[in-house]
């Protein structure tokens, strides 16, 4: 197991590469719902103030 | 066909194929990326020039695939939407921007630790890595041009004739290791003698990049709603799609 995570020696390049591999993954699927989110509360605001408008 | 087609242009559809198909393609992206990672990191035995080194090519070029395959995806979006004045050409191209630089900054970082090792450089100003953070500067350039107007249809405009005018730098990208010389290695897979690396060190790989593809578009399937929902949300079916 041991020689599993030492990579043969290349443990600093191929670990690391993977890591960032996964921050690009996990940040993809956060930042793409959070700008989802955002989206429906804008256009939630919009149509709040275009129905207070017409009151 | 054509009647699917012609739908792809119409917004509340686009979101709600989108808000359907998601799900489904992150399901299918965590399995084959899953059985990539397994095969890859535990099964496929080390290269015998690179060592265990070699495991970093899980990585790096299904994201290098990518990078390019997005960039052109947006281009051909924003071509779309350029010449047929269709809202949604640039709502794809727009909710491609961030995945297809997040996807070449990882291409650029997982190359420069193999290069580390493989070539004793982090960079070196060789064609393929040349043309590679090219295509990251133009990715910043269409986000930043979008967010520069005032006006969002200006914003719109102006970013997809630069994504446009920035394809000529895909097939630069691609040949660059057959028309300069250049420290990385040509192409692996794709070579009129078949791939060059046996089925154990493939279909790792192959699987790894389907489901880098499987995860773009499941993420753009996210971004595109709400990317259509600034565009339209002045809409009345915007109204019901916010309720739910």
């Amino acid at each position: 197991m041991s020689g599993f995570w030492s990579m043969g020696g290349y443990a600093r390049y191929v670990w690391p590469c993977f890591a960032f591999a996964a921050l690009v993954v996990a940040w993809n699927v956060w930042s793409a719902r959070r700008s989802l989110q955002a989206a429906r509360q804008r256009a939630a605001r919009a149509l709040a103030m275009a129905s207070r408008d017409t009151q | 066909m054509w009647t699917w087609f012609y739908k792809l242009a119409s917004p509340p559809y686009v979101y709600g194929v989108a808000a359907r198909f998601a799900p489904w393609l992150f399901g299918a992206a965590a399995l084959t990326i899953g059985y990539g990672l397994i095969a890859g990191l535990g099964i496929a035995p080390p290269d015998y020039q690179q060592g265990e080194a070699f495991r970093m090519i899980y990585v790096h070029v299904p994201a290098a695939i990518l990078s390019v395959t997005v960039y052109s995806i947006m281009a051909v979006a924003s071509a779309v939407a350029l010449i047929w004045r269709i809202k949604v050409g640039h709502a794809v191209a727009a909710a491609s921007v961030p995945i297809g630089a997040s996807f070449t900054l990882m291409t650029l970082v997982t190359g420069s630790l193999w290069g580390k090792p493989m070539w004793g450089t982090y960079w070196a100003w060789d064609p393929r890595l040349t043309s590679e953070l090219i295509l990251l500067f133009l990715y910043v350039g269409v986000m930043s041009l979008r967010s520069a107007f005032e006006d969002p249809a200006r914003g719109d405009r102006a970013a997809a004739l630069l994504a446009v005018v920035g394809v000529v730098n895909v097939p630069i990208v691609h040949f660059s290791v057959v028309w300069w010389n250049s420290l990385h290695q040509g192409s692996t897979i794709v070579t009129l003698e078949g791939p060059k690396m046996p089925g154990s060190m493939l279909w790792p790989l192959l699987s790894m990049w389907l489901g880098f593809m499987l995860f773009y578009g499941a993420v753009l399937c996210i971004r595109v709603q709400g990317e259509v929902l600034n565009r339209e949300r002045q809409s009345a079916w915007v109204r019901e799609a916010v309720k739910s």
